[in-house]
């Protein structure tokens, strides 16, 4: 079995951070990265298991696919959907720069 | 006796023999929330005005002789992360704390439907992630046997709200134990249903492949009474089973038969504590004076239910939190003047608006499904859920029934465990199960230690509630221990 790897670095932090979009203060990124060092300690645990030839389990009841007839039916008004946006004109959401 | 410590079966019977009207009920329940709320904090949003319309539209419908629902004018709480039309849902986040969502949950649907009143959304750990209800944006809950204790989570709003006379039923939702831990911690009866068999259409996501909405009452009976509405096929969750509406509460009192119940031996070994497994041992021996056989079973790949729910559960929310982006709705970051780019302004709005534990729960999230570690956590997980449910489908072959404490400790201090994020996911080792499997679980109080309640709970296989709760009302019988009424 791989040898566990059991510890995260501030840069990995960092970097999660930046892939989930989630801005962290300098404190933040410290104490994420002892926290989460001793919680993956922890979690190592689970490379002594063997499931070698064992399938994943992907939903709990057995479901696959369900599908319905792709009738229209009514939808939300346009102002009931932008009734909680922070900044909006007419009928759209006002959104910063992405391109 | 006040009329909020009735059980929600005799209120509702007293409502629609006429003795008392819907509306005196509220207005005797506000007034208890006005009393106690100070003190305990159960709710984030109370819905006065809407409650006393809908108590109104029941008196006069009974007052008419009309056909009334099951849950006529009892009152009732929502945890808020359930979404209601028209009342705000903030998921205990700063995130949404402005949120009205355009439409009901189903279950708010089958609630509204049978005529129940809601009176209010009760407070939570942030998106559900929580053990205690102190990481909620609005101030923790307290427990009402304790003021200095937490209600557990994180439904605690939910439980605290019945415990302490505040609502007569609450609505909670179970990711990895959210539902029974507060119940345990607060003195009531909290059930997680089967996987799919109420809907989660309007239940903001946290780990979706594992949460059910359920039901949180003073006793068995009123938990059944709730269940049966908020079960059911639904359209539009395309994970809800397909099966019959059945009236849980009519189960009830038929005979049980011949049950085999086993307990479970990892979750009564090393970690628990000592008062924890003296009132659970002290339950057994009630079952075995009446007959009933308890024998261990050991499924010894508990051991690995932790990492694996937390790791699944997290990399679910590090996707389905990827939606709060400052865009469509709740909060978001103040650009007045300024000019951001899209990744600037969505990772200062998240990371303004998500709160400690959240915030952790995606970073792990984001690193188990990153590259190259994939395999190693996330997809070793799915495998080792394989072989947790193939140990829990063995035990059931041999019993009907599987028991354990719901919680390995008694209810403790605010702020004893919140800066020791993995010593609360421990406390987690005997509800997470019953999620990583599907299976339904109640919790129902077993005792006591120092005046604060301990809970048992009852694991059945998928599809089981009959027999879950018929088992919990036998057991509720023996222990002797409803409608509990907290000093506060």
């Amino acid at each position: 079995m791989e040898k566990a790897k059991t510890s995260i670095s501030i840069e990995e932090i960092k970097h999660l951070a930046w892939l989930a979009r989630l801005e962290l203060t300098e404190d933040e990124k410290k104490l994420y990265t002892r926290q989460l060092n001793k919680i993956l300690e922890y979690f190592n645990m689970l490379s002594e298991l063997n499931t070698e030839n064992i399938p994943p389990t992907y939903h709990l009841t057995g479901k696959v696919n369900v599908f319905r007839e792709d009738e229209p039916k009514p939808s939300l008004d346009v102002n009931e959907v932008l009734m909680n946006a922070p900044r909006k004109r007419k009928q759209f959401f006002e959104c910063a720069k992405i391109v | 006796m006040k009329l909020y410590w009735l059980s929600a079966k005799e209120i509702r019977d007293k409502i629609l023999a006429r003795e008392v009207k819907a509306e005196e009920v509220l207005s005797e329940v506000f007034e208890r929330i006005e009393d106690v709320e100070g003190k305990i904090n159960a709710f984030i949003t109370l819905c006065r005005e809407e409650a006393f319309k809908k108590a109104k539209e029941v008196d006069s419908k009974i007052a008419n002789g009309e056909k009334v629902g099951i849950l006529a004018g009892i009152p009732l709480a929502i945890k808020d992360n359930i979404s209601t039309k028209g009342i705000k849902t903030t998921c205990g986040s700063k995130m949404l704390y402005n949120y009205v969502p355009p439409y009901n949950a189903t279950v708010v649907e089958k609630l509204l439907a049978e005529d129940a009143i809601i009176i209010g959304k009760t407070n939570m750990d942030e998106f559900a992630m929580g053990t205690t209800t102190e990481t909620s944006y609005f101030g923790p809950t307290r427990n009402p046997w304790d003021i200095s204790t937490v209600p557990g989570g994180s439904s605690g709003g939910s439980a605290a709200a019945v415990a302490s006379g505040e609502a007569f039923l609450a609505l909670g939702s179970d990711t990895g134990g959210s539902i029974r831990c507060p119940a345990s911690f607060c003195g009531v009866v909290g059930l997680k249903p089967t996987y799919g068999l109420v809907s989660r259409y309007g239940l903001i996501a946290y780990a979706n492949s594992f949460e059910q909405i359920g039901p949180i009452a003073r006793n068995v009976y009123d938990c059944a009474l709730l269940l049966s509405v908020i079960a059911g096929w639904d359209w539009r969750d395309s994970t809800s089973i397909q099966v019959e509406n059945i009236d849980y509460t009519s189960k009830l009192s038929s005979k049980i038969g011949e049950v085999k119940v086993g307990i479970v031996r990892e979750m009564v070994s090393e970690g628990v504590d000592e008062a924890v497994l003296k009132n659970f041992y002290n339950y057994v021996s009630k079952l075995e004076n009446l007959n009933i056989p308890c024998e261990e079973v050991s499924i010894p790949t508990i051991k690995y239910v932790v990492p694996v729910y937390y790791l699944i559960a997290m990399s679910e929310a590090s996707s389905n939190l990827a939606r709060f982006d400052g865009v469509r709705y709740g909060y978001s970051l103040n650009i007045e003047g300024e000019t951001l780019d899209w990744d600037k302004f969505y990772s200062k709005t998240r990371g303004s608006g998500f709160g400690a534990e959240v915030k952790r729960r995606i970073i792990l999230g984001t690193y188990a499904l990153s590259a190259g570690y994939y395999d190693k956590f996330f997809l070793k997980s799915l495998k080792a859920l394989t072989l947790i449910r193939k140990g829990f489908d063995e035990a059931f072959k041999k019993f009907d029934i599987l028991i354990s404490p719901t919680m390995p400790i008694p209810p403790f201090k605010l702020g004893e465990k919140i800066d020791d994020p993995l010593s609360l996911y421990l406390c987690d080792i005997d509800t997470i199960p019953a999620n990583l499997t599907g299976i339904p679980a109640v919790s129902i109080p077993c005792g006591f230690y120092h005046n604060l309640p301990i809970g048992v709970q009852i694991m059945a296989p998928q599809l089981k509630e009959d027999l879950v709760l018929k088992f919990a009302v036998l057991s509720e019988d023996i222990i002797g221990l409803k409608n509990l009424k907290p000093n506060i």
